[in-house]
């Protein structure tokens, strides 16, 4: 393989790591906060593809984008107040299945509302732009990619470092019933989680999806299981280790790809979850946390 | 002996005799009662999964979601052992079959058991390093797991043993509705004998509290594994019946929505709860076919009703999951069985409420 | 010593920087009830869980009758953090897991009642008999071990009696009341058949006639079953009246040990409990 065609894929993979890293931060987020597997997260950035898909039909990009945005955070804050939080005391099982029950619940409403076969995913002009460096071409949403990724993180940590509502998230997710005793809305504090995650998964979504081209009521289970092996690798509820797995696992799925073992890509995701939790439970930023006995 | 004893013996036994007639009533006329016989065949073999997986998540406390990869493994070895020697040029028409297994061929209920063994000998590898992750890590891993073992099958490399992604046809049918049924009936009792035991016991602990567990002498590890190798042992069975009674199958039968499905009629009928997964899957199998007018275009004096499509009933499916996780937690049985002590129970206390009302 | 039964040396855990128990050295011979006391947060229980296998030591050995139970010295990362008074020495870990070290007869409870909450009192017992039993999965599945099966009930039922628990053999064991879950833990650890018992604050939250009460029965379960007692407790009454001798630790670290009288009018023991020094500094 040549060094212009590796860069191609290296490209490409980046590419795709940054989408997967913009998911993995609303599982790592909502893990930190819930202690819960957002079985759903997935199937929401799988919705975000069909909200855009409807939106450009009638409207131009520049608007069609933020009614993506808003219609994807109200899904994520809708799903959390009407299935997550009657069982905050609940036993974590109950959680767990109701999130399946979610995800289940998505994938058949897109099936019936906008059958199972694969629907275009619209073209936003600009981003389909073609780049021409010597041998190598890109695409604008390729290039992007990448960039929007790191500059959201930046945004991210630095609202969650210095902002009130970003102290209260990290309250939250340490000990939430001392920070109900400190006076923070605990409540309104998940429900942020959740509108963070779900605008990260929509924006995800639009780069993902303009790349991919289809969009059917399937296209986010798979991803999702991936970012959320990329949420472990990283350190569950640490975000830059999220968004170092997405790139990992973007990249080394392309490359494995690229090097023809693609019916072993997915299976490669689940090889390297099974991995780090044996070697390095806590994954590359986690904090270990002891159980009391 | 105690009368109650002789009671219930002897209301088993009418009941038992009750299913024996109704199934052979049926199978008398069997062409006229083919869609009974094909409801009651699923609910049975759906039953089987559900004790198997009912068993893990309830009685052991491990959260796994592999049900539909270990299913696949059972189905393809039922399948591929199954198929008339003769037929198989005819199934593997694109890729032609391995030589080694052209001619291996073994009867349905050797093949069923090797079937399940060959699920039990993957979850034996994949537990040794899964099953010491937490709950919400393992359903992860074991979902993992179940999708790595559907791309395995459709691969190219195994075209000529699984026949890829194109699947496999003429497996031979059951004879009659008495072989699922008994098959299903005796994975289920040797699972509630299991569940009984001292092993069962010693599940039980493991679920209430593994630290305690592990203080009163049992080895997380094993007794996790030993669990895991049987419930996937018995899915994998389930999954050679389910090949039977398909007759076709291919990798897309063995989605997560099947693990999903199995999962709404365990907690339907309860999580830790034997009997109350066996009436899971007779309610949810025969309402799926009852529900199935849901799917079909219905229209009430020339007006379509514009709901009733395609895909409308996993909808309903998805929102009764939904249902009883959020408001119905402990479902039809909750954590108890099924005993005749309960249902006259049930009668008088329904009577007393009435003689309550009336006075 | 004469018939030594578990014997601590060195023994330090240390989480990340944080030295929990710091080189702690101590014995409990046959039939004695040895307390370890301090004040809350001095390492106890964590001293607890290195001697049940809950916990690997960081470094030192723990051995039950001679036997080497646990035996550890700093790994990897462990090796330059480590911070413990006694000097580290590279030994061949061995590690047993809590199963094994019940098995070969320490029994525990836990500072916060651990019972199997929502299975009966007699199955809680029953499950304490497993794993001696002689069986297997296939035989205990066909029903093959019916006198094995049969004599873990008998056993268990005898010791329900003998605890005066029988009449509860039934009642699902978190519905009982508090004083009688832990005397029900207490029994479950009997009938993993000790010849060690550790007890975690067996007296928590007992006000003082029941706390008169299980000193009592402390005494009785050490003459009926010919046991060693070692426990955390924080009720001086019960420790001075029963314990033959008393450690005491305090920030990981062992400042005094002797019998009760001796502890009892030890200066920096009545310090540590009363904080004099340190409130001086304030």
């Amino acid at each position: 393989m040549s060094a212009t065609t590796l860069i191609q894929h290296m490209l490409t993979g980046i590419s795709l790591g940054g989408a997967y890293a913009l998911i993995a931060i609303g599982y790592t987020m909502v893990y930190g906060i819930l202690r819960l597997i957002n079985f759903a997260h997935g199937d929401i950035f799988m919705m975000a593809g069909y909200f855009m898909i409807f939106a450009m039909a009638s409207f131009p990009w520049f608007i069609s984008i933020p009614i993506t945005l808003i219609a994807t955070i109200a899904l994520g804050v809708l799903i959390e107040k009407a299935a997550y939080k009657p069982l905050r005391s609940a036993p974590r099982m109950s959680i767990m299945i109701s999130a399946i029950g979610v995800s289940y619940l998505l994938q058949n409403l897109a099936t019936y509302l906008f059958t199972a076969l694969p629907k275009s995913y619209p073209e936003v002009p600009f981003l389909k732009k073609i780049f021409q460096f010597g041998e190598i071409s890109a695409s604008l949403v390729t290039l992007v990619t990448p960039v929007l990724t790191v500059v959201l993180v930046i945004v991210l940590i630095q609202l969650i470092n210095h902002t009130k509502i970003g102290m209260a998230m990290r309250a939250v997710s340490k000990d939430t019933e001392t920070a109900r005793l400190m006076g923070i809305k605990v409540d309104t504090t998940i429900s942020m989680t959740f509108v963070i995650g779900s605008l990260l998964a929509a924006v995800g979504s639009i780069l993902y999806f303009t790349d991919r081209m289809t969009v059917y009521p399937f296209s986010g289970s798979l991803p999702g299981l991936k970012c959320f092996v990329a949420a472990v690798f990283g350190g569950i509820g640490s975000i830059p280790g999220a968004v170092v797995g997405g790139f990992v696992i973007g990249i080394c799925e392309t490359l494995l790809v690229a090097f023809g073992y693609s019916t072993y890509s997915d299976a490669f995701t689940f090889l390297l979850l099974i991995v780090v939790l044996l070697v390095r439970p806590t994954g590359l930023f986690g904090e270990a946390v002891t159980d009391k006995v | 002996m105690s009368k109650k004893k002789i009671r219930d013996i002897l209301l088993s036994v009418l009941l038992l005799a009750a299913a024996g007639g109704i199934l052979a009533w049926l199978q008398a006329d069997s062409s006229n009662h083919s869609y009974a016989i094909s409801i009651i065949e699923r609910s049975a073999i759906y039953a089987v999964v559900a004790v198997a997986m009912n068993m893990l998540t309830g009685f052991t406390g491990l959260f796994s979601l592999g049900q539909a990869g270990f299913m696949a493994l059972g189905a393809y070895v039922t399948g591929i052992l199954t198929i008339p020697v003769e037929l198989r040029a005819n199934v593997y028409y694109l890729n032609g079959i391995a030589p080694w297994l052209e001619n291996v061929h073994l009867p349905m209920l050797p093949a069923l058991i090797l079937g399940g063994l060959v699920a039990a000998l993957f979850a034996a590898l994949i537990g040794i390093p899964i099953l010491r992750l937490k709950s919400d890590y393992l359903a992860i891993a074991t979902l993992g797991f179940a999708e790595i073992i559907r791309a395995f099958l459709a691969s190219p490399a195994m075209n000529t043993i699984t026949n890829g992604s194109f699947g496999l046809n003429n497996i031979p049918a059951f004879s009659n509705i008495f072989v699922p049924c008994v098959i299903a009936a005796v994975c289920i009792l040797l699972m509630v004998l299991l569940i009984n035991s001292s092993y069962g016991r010693a599940f039980k602990a493991i679920r209430e509290d593994d630290v305690a567990a592990e203080s009163m002498g049992i080895n997380l590890f094993r007794h996790k594994e030993l669990a895991f190798v049987i419930s996937s042992f018995f899915t994998g069975i389930a999954g050679g019946l389910l090949a039977i009674y398909m007759r076709s199958i291919d990798t897309k039968t063995f989605q997560v929505t099947l693990t999903y499905n199995i999962l709404l009629i365990v907690v339907l009928g309860g999580i830790g709860s034997v009997t109350g997964s066996i009436i899971g899957s007779f309610l949810i199998n025969g309402g799926q076919e009852w529900l199935r007018f849901f799917d079909e275009p219905l229209s009430i004096g020339g007006v379509q009703i514009p709901l009733f499509r395609t895909g409308f009933r996993m909808v309903i499916y998805s929102v009764l999951l939904m249902i009883v996780v959020l408001f119905w937690r402990r479902g039809i049985m909750g954590t108890s069985e099924f005993t005749w002590d309960n249902l006259f129970g049930l009668f008088r206390r329904k009577k007393k409420k009435q003689a309550g009302g009336e006075a | 010593m004469a018939n030594n039964v578990l014997h601590m040396e060195t023994i330090t855990m240390q989480f990340g920087g944080v030295v929990a128990v710091n080189g702690l050295t101590l014995d409990v011979n046959e039939n004695e009830i040895v307390a370890l006391i301090g004040p809350n947060g001095a390492g106890k229980t964590t001293a607890f869980n290195c001697v049940t296998g809950i916990y690997a030591p960081t470094f030192g050995e723990v051995s039950f009758h001679g036997e080497t139970i646990l035996r550890n010295s700093p790994q990897g990362k462990m090796k330059k953090l480590y911070a413990g008074d006694v000097p580290a020495v590279d030994v061949k870990p061995l590690i047993k897991t809590p199963d094994e070290i019940t098995k070969m007869g320490i029994a525990r409870t836990f500072q916060n009642i651990r019972l199997f909450g929502n299975l009966t009192v007699f199955e809680n017992v029953l499950i304490a008999k497993h794993m001696r039993a002689k069986q297997n999965v296939f035989s205990a599945t066909l029903r093959l071990n019916r006198a094995e099966e049969a004599r873990m009930r008998r056993e268990s039922m005898e010791l329900l009696e003998e605890q005066n628990l029988a009449q509860y053999k039934d009642e699902i064991a978190s519905s009982l009341p508090y004083g009688l879950q832990r005397r029900l833990e207490i029994a479950r650890a009997l009938a993993t058949g000790p010849s060690l018992l550790l007890l975690d604050e067996p007296a928590a939250g007992m006000n003082p006639q029941e706390t008169m009460e299980l000193t009592e029965f402390i005494a009785q379960i050490r003459k009926d079953y010919h046991l060693s007692v070692f426990m955390i407790e924080h009720h001086m009454d019960l420790v001075m009246e029963i314990s033959d001798r008393i450690y005491v630790l305090d920030f990981g670290r062992l400042i005094a040990q002797g019998t009760p009288d001796e502890i009892q009018n030890n200066d920096r023991v009545i310090e540590a409990y009363l904080g004099v020094s340190h409130d001086a500094e304030d």
